[in-house]
């Protein structure tokens, strides 16, 4: 099994503040992670490699400081970590972060299976799953909490909002992954270690992917950011000061007021 | 001068944080209230490699040095005393004198097997009549032939009852006493004559074990001896000086999950009308343990950094001895605190204040008591200045 997972270093939701006074998110000293569900991602994909045998490889597209989230990688257990790093590659759309993935895994020549997670905590468009499958041409199983193989097929449980869908594909195919899935393994002490200090992580630039510019970063993204801005902060809440039994008896009397209670 | 951690350092620290939330914290009361070694923990500590976290990936460690393994000790001891302990008797001491002092063989056979968790250690020096006064043991070996035999006991031993490996003092010169008549020998627990006595009952670290151990003609390969024959004494004190630098950081640990729980609850306890964080009192207990917090962090972390880069001579000595006497003290006055500024509510055992406080106060006592450190550093310092203390 040669099993690629896609994974997306982003900032630390749980970390993350608001400035009081703009209302923007302060992302100055917020740590990076990788995407929650990724880590899921890769759990799979290892314990696949347990079963099976073979070899699981991370792919990341992003800044140079996404090598942390491949070495990451490489401390849980990955064989071997790709970081697609390139100005050309830079403000990409979930489009073109697909293509520059899907690029990237077809110069790895051949594959049996790849991971996504559903969605990243940033972003949050769960597009670049099934845009990668559609542009490596192979079929997609979105919001798995679980499958299994067998003579290369593939068979996994969706969560739909109302239930569950079992569906079955042929290998090779690509399927994103849920948290529910699993409990993501911890990167092991010594592997930390060998990650930073022995491993490499391979970086890919725009040459190395053999990508036509036009189709990649800010060029080949259809979609273009034409504004951004806060949302305008909402109106300010009341905090009622006071010893909390006669806050609490505050609060009530306000809500009845209104008929909310 | 640079004061980052590597960022090997600092993502080992994220998944030690982790482990030690996710794992250790929600056991964290029950093995205080039932005593009981967890068990559980430890095999998943294995699995993670956090049993042999100091040591070179050649001899089965993590190879993250002494300032990784103070990062270990850190974050295990804000959430349990009592599984940082029994890591720390097993890492800190049992398997370091190995480490330090063994043959390559004796790596190979011991320390493997150690680093990776799948055997326990111990550091076995204490007896009922020497305690500060480790030179006065009494624990005999004397050699038959290619063994050597041992009698004696040893009391107040960390994993003594549960260890499969221990670390072992005994005297085979009585003649000369610690200045070359004592040895270090490497015992297996299934030694013919090795045998485990009672388990004591404690004020805190209650979930790690504290037992007597006895040798009863408990017969030892003369190749199990550590270091050099007649050295063990200044085994034992290498060993030690290095764990006294864990020994704080593990302190820090526990200061700073007290500042944490105090700054919580005097911003949610409301009395007068607002949350007791608003009395300057309160205010000032807080700067007080941030204060000593922050310069507990800086020498910890310089003794450490001394020893992972080969600066072990006496000044390195004195530090390790200022790690455990402040990093002692600074917890005990920042869980007394935490204690005090949760009012009643720190009195109860519903809460973790009450156990941390009956935690810290161990630190004080053992690895060498607080006096003893005192003495340490003080020599050190007159004898730079040309005198010899008695
Ligand atoms: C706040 C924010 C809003 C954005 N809004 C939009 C928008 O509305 N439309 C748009 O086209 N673009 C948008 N972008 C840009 C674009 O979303 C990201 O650059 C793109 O890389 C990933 O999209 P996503 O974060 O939504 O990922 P998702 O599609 O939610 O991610 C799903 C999975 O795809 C994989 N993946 C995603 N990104 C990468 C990567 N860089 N490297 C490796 N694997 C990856 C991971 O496995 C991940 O779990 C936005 C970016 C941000 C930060
Ligand atoms: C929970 C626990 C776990 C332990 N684990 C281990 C272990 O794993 N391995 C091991 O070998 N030992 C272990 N010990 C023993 C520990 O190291 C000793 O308790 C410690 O060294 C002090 O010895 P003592 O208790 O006999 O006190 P004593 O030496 O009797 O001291 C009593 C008091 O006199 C003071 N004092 C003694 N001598 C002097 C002096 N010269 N100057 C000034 N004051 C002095 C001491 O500081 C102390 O205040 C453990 C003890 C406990 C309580």
């Amino acid at each position: 099994m040669r099993i690629v997972v896609t994974i997306k270093q982003v900032p630390d939701t749980n970390e993350v503040r608001l400035d009081p006074r703009t209302g923007t998110l302060i992302r100055e000293g917020v740590p990076s992670i990788i995407n929650p569900e990724d880590k899921n991602a890769l759990e799979a994909a290892l314990t696949l490699r347990e079963q099976l045998g073979g070899e699981v490889i991370a792919i990341s597209m992003g800044p140079p400081q996404a090598d942390d989230a491949l070495r990451e990688a490489l401390a849980m257990g990955v064989d071997r970590a790709i970081l697609l790093t390139d100005r050309a590659f830079a403000g990409a759309d979930t489009w073109a972060t697909a293509t520059t993935l899907g690029m990237a895994i077809q110069r790895l020549g051949q594959f049996d299976l790849v991971l996504a997670g559903r969605q990243a905590i940033d972003g949050d468009t769960a597009q670049v799953g099934p845009q990668l499958a559609e542009y490596l041409n192979i079929p997609q199983i979105t919001y798995v909490r679980e499958f299994a193989i067998q003579d290369r097929q593939v068979k996994a449980t969706r969560t739909l909002e109302d239930g569950f869908e079992v569906l079955e594909t042929a290998l090779p195919a690509l399927l994103t992954i849920t948290k529910e899935a699993n409990k993501p393994r911890y990167p092991t002490a010594p592997g930390i270690i060998r990650a930073y200090r022995e491993q490499t992580v391979e970086q890919w630039g725009i040459q190395e992917v053999q990508g036509d510019p036009e189709k990649l970063g800010l060029k080949g993204s259809p979609t273009q950011v034409k504004r951004s801005f806060s949302p305008p902060p909402k109106e300010p809440g009341e905090i009622i000061q006071a010893a909390p039994a006669e806050a609490a008896r505050q609060l009530i009397s306000r809500m009845k007021q209104r008929n909310l209670l | 001068m640079d004061f980052t951690f590597s960022k090997e350092h600092q993502l080992l620290r994220r998944m030690i944080r982790e482990f030690a939330q996710q794992e250790v914290a929600p056991l964290a009361a029950e093995i205080d209230l039932e005593e009981r070694v967890p068990f559980e923990t430890l095999k998943k500590a294995a699995q993670v490699g956090l049993m042999g976290v100091p040591f070179p990936q050649k001899y089965g460690g993590a190879g993250a040095g002494e300032i990784g393994y103070c990062i270990l000790m850190e974050e295990l001891n804000k959430v349990c005393g009592a599984t940082a302990t029994i890591i720390g008797a097993h890492t800190g001491i049992g398997a370091m004198a190995i480490y330090l002092d063994g043959t390559e063989e004796q790596k190979q056979k011991y320390l493997v097997p150690l680093a990776r968790g799948e055997k326990l250690a111990a550091f076995a020096l204490t007896e009922a009549n020497a305690g500060s006064d480790a030179a006065a043991i009494q624990t005999r070996a004397v050699r038959d032939g290619n063994e050597f035999v041992l009698n004696g006991s040893k009391i107040w031993i960390t994993n003594g009852d549960i260890a499969d490996v221990l670390t072992v003092f005994a005297v085979t010169d009585p003649a000369l006493g610690a200045r070359g008549g004592v040895t270090a020998f490497i015992v297996e627990r299934d030694f013919p004559g090795f045998r485990v006595g009672t388990k004591e009952t404690k004020m805190g670290i209650r979930g790690s074990s504290t037992a007597e151990i006895f040798f009863e003609d408990c017969r030892v390969p003369a190749e199990n001896v550590l270091g050099q024959f007649g050295a063990g004494f200044l085994t034992a004190m290498k060993t030690l000086d290095v764990g006294r630098i864990s020994l704080g950081a593990g302190c820090l640990g526990g200061s700073q999950a007290a500042l944490d729980m105090a700054m919580d609850f005097a911003k949610s306890r409301y009395q007068f009308g607002e949350p007791i964080a608003q009395k300057q009192a309160i205010q000032w207990m807080i700067a007080d343990m941030a204060t000593e917090i922050e310069a507990l962090r800086s020498l910890v972390y310089r003794t450490a950094w001394m020893m992972d880069s080969g600066q072990t001579g006496r000044e390195f000595s004195t530090m390790a001895a200022m790690c455990k006497v402040y990093g002692s003290e600074v917890l005990d006055r920042c869980v007394d605190k935490c204690v005090q500024i949760h009012g009643g509510m720190g009195y109860m055992k519903d809460y973790p204040v009450e156990r941390m406080y009956r935690d810290a106060r161990i630190t004080r006592i053992f690895e060498g008591t607080n006096e003893i450190q005192r003495q340490v550093i003080a020599t050190n310092l007159f004898r730079k200045v040309g005198l010899r203390l008695r």
